[in-house]
């Protein structure tokens, strides 16, 4: 195609240009822009000397994040986190959204719908505060364990409850609102292959292990694919919320850790090494788990 | 509904029964306890209805400028935040959507890129403080204006609109912005719906950005606030730069569980009302070209 009937169609594309300027705008200002920053890990950066007079440093601040204590222990808590949100957080979700399915009555189901999607809808700073009025030390649930056991435990303030209330956590706020994207899939389940299966005689779990959990498998193997694809995130604003001196060994993680050494403590170029790290360690895993995807036989994200 | 209920039936509408209790009943200890006289509140235990009705939590925060301010704030910030956002991601994703653009494929893999990696919070943080933007709401509305997810969704939802609705308005002599307005937003609204929604939520939930860009806590939204007030606890609202010399009360548990219904109360009123457009879970399905 010659310079001029590209010019051409630009000019007769104009107005698309010009919608697409502010989202443009956007994506090059608040995405790529900061990427420069990440040179900063390099550095020894000092906001007084700027970013053309900070000595460089090259590898040291990741060399010593790798050797340093901190970082197993992150590696450990952040994985973990993520490892218990895939095992149990998403079947719980797969199996809400299969039992949902499995109601007659529609306007029961609508309802628990709605309801189960409520604490979606509430901040997580509510979901904190509530956590911390019924789990707290001298919450509900500890008053009536006091009273009926004569002993509390500790569901906020130790080490072993950490993780298992998150997940809680997760489930109660959004297992509802994650059986939406297994609701359509359910839906788009032929109904002829249980009307074949039910003159064939089959029970519900049988349509369940023939029919509808091979209906979905696309839905699930792909979700949970993007799960494993991103075990390096967490999710900073439950944790940010949860997290206190008495918790901190399991429930420090990368992004909790970027955040205070980075932003608390002022240690730029430190936190913004440990955010590349992190990073890129993500964006492996996601090509790991999109080359995964299509050795199944499903569809990549790209 | 005579119909022979199974034994399986039964138990998972019980099992459902159980899930609903367990998210209805919290909130309902919460309103409880809002409404309840202090001394009542304090005692700590499970209860649902309380034993004198009792509006002084309610009528003590909305007399606090502390509290109508923040609440005040999160209005501004939900109807900009949200009227910037669906604007820049409509134009672009619909800008996007036309397949004859040139360097389309381009901008599409730029904008897919962003959803998988990220620089990171430290450089955003330094980006926005370079722009002056510290300690304004121009930081809390500027920064996730869009997203790559939403620029997907929108964009795949205007491509699969007819052409021949386009080429009708065309004919008729309708310009690009008419056809925008007058042909392609009318049967967006599913999606323009459930889009809104997701950023009103956002931007009502607001926290981390606004405790991190705003140093004056006067200007902070609810949630924030909120947070002083339930989680981090003791202090008294009524007393930091006071400007009200209300009741001295410390906030007793009705007065938090007020602030938390009053926090939540909006999106919880809006969301069943919108729940036909996301509930089908259709736009998810049709990222998938």
């Amino acid at each position: 195609m010659s310079a001029a009937t590209t010019r051409k169609r630009i000019y007769k594309h104009r107005f698309f240009y010009l919608l697409a300027i502010p989202g443009l705008a956007y994506f090059a200002l608040f995405h790529y822009v900061p990427m420069w920053g990440l040179l900063l890990s390099f550095q020894d950066y000092s906001p007084y000397l700027g970013f053309l007079k900070s000595p460089w440093v090259g590898l040291d601040h990741f060399e010593r994040f790798f050797s340093n204590q901190d970082f197993v222990r992150l590696l450990i808590n952040t994985l973990m986190l993520s490892f218990y949100g895939l095992i149990v957080y998403f079947p719980f979700t797969i199996a809400l959204a299969l039992l949902m399915n499995e109601v007659r009555w529609k306007l029961y189901r609508k309802l628990a719908q709605t309801v189960l999607y409520l604490p979606h809808f509430v901040s997580w700073v509510i979901i904190a505060g509530m956590t911390i009025i019924f789990f707290g030390p001298s919450g509900i649930v500890n008053q009536f364990l006091e009273q009926w056991f004569g002993r509390t435990v500790p569901f906020l303030m130790s080490n072993e409850w950490f993780r298992p209330m998150m997940v809680l956590q997760a489930i109660w706020k959004d297992a509802g609102w994650g059986t939406i994207i297994f609701m359509a899939a359910l839906a788009g389940i032929n109904p002829e292959l249980y009307e074949a299966a039910k003159v064939d005689g089959a029970g519900r779990l049988r349509n369940i292990w023939h029919i509808t959990l091979p209906g979905i498998k696309s839905t699930i193997v792909i979700l949970a694919l993007l799960r494993l694809g991103s075990s390096f995130d967490s999710n900073f604003l439950q944790i940010f919320l949860m997290s206190n001196n008495l918790n901190m060994e399991v429930s420090d993680v990368f992004d909790l850790y970027v955040y205070r050494v980075g932003l608390l403590q002022g240690n730029y170029s430190f936190a913004i090494a440990v955010g590349l790290f992190k990073s890129v360690a993500s964006i492996i895993l996601v090509l790991a788990a999109n080359y995964a995807a299509k050795k199944l036989g499903e569809d990549g994200i790209f | 509904m005579l119909r022979r209920f199974s034994l399986f039936e039964l138990f998972n509408s019980l099992f459902l029964l159980l899930l609903i209790a367990l998210v209805v009943l919290p909130f309902g200890y919460i309103f409880a306890v809002s409404f309840s006289a202090p001394s009542e509140s304090l005692a700590g235990t499970f209860y649902l209805i309380p034993k004198e009705w009792n509006t002084d939590a309610y009528k003590y925060l909305f007399s606090t400028s502390r509290f109508t301010g923040a609440i005040a704030n999160t209005v501004f910030l939900t109807v900009v935040g949200t009227a910037v956002n669906m604007a820049v991601s409509i134009t672009l994703a619909y800008a996007v959507s036309k397949k004859t653009l040139p360097g389309r494929n381009f901008m599409l893999m730029a904008i897919f890129f962003t959803m998988i990696f990220h620089s990171g919070l430290i450089p955003q943080y330094l980006l926005v403080k370079s722009l002056g933007l510290i300690n304004t709401y121009g930081a809390l509305i500027l920064v996730g204006a869009t997203n790559a997810f939403t620029i997907m969704v929108m964009k795949t939802f205007f491509q699969g609109l007819p052409e021949s609705l386009d080429e009708a308005a065309r004919i008729d002599g309708a310009g690009e912005v008419r056809i925008l307005l007058r042909v392609v937003l009318p049967l967006s609204m599913p999606i323009l719906a459930t889009f809104s929604l997701f950023f009103m939520v956002g931007h009502w939930n607001e926290f981390f950005n606004a405790i991190i860009y705003l140093n004056d806590t006067s200007k902070w939204p609810v949630q924030p606030l909120l947070r002083q007030m339930v989680i981090i606890g003791s202090s008294n609202i009524a007393s930091e730069g006071a400007m009200e010399q209300e009741l001295e009360a410390s906030l007793g548990p009705n007065v938090k569980m007020a602030a938390i219904l009053v926090a939540m109360a909006p999106l919880v009123a809006i969301y069943p009302f919108l729940q036909k457009y996301f509930a089908k879970g259709a736009l998810l399905g049709s990222v998938k070209e």
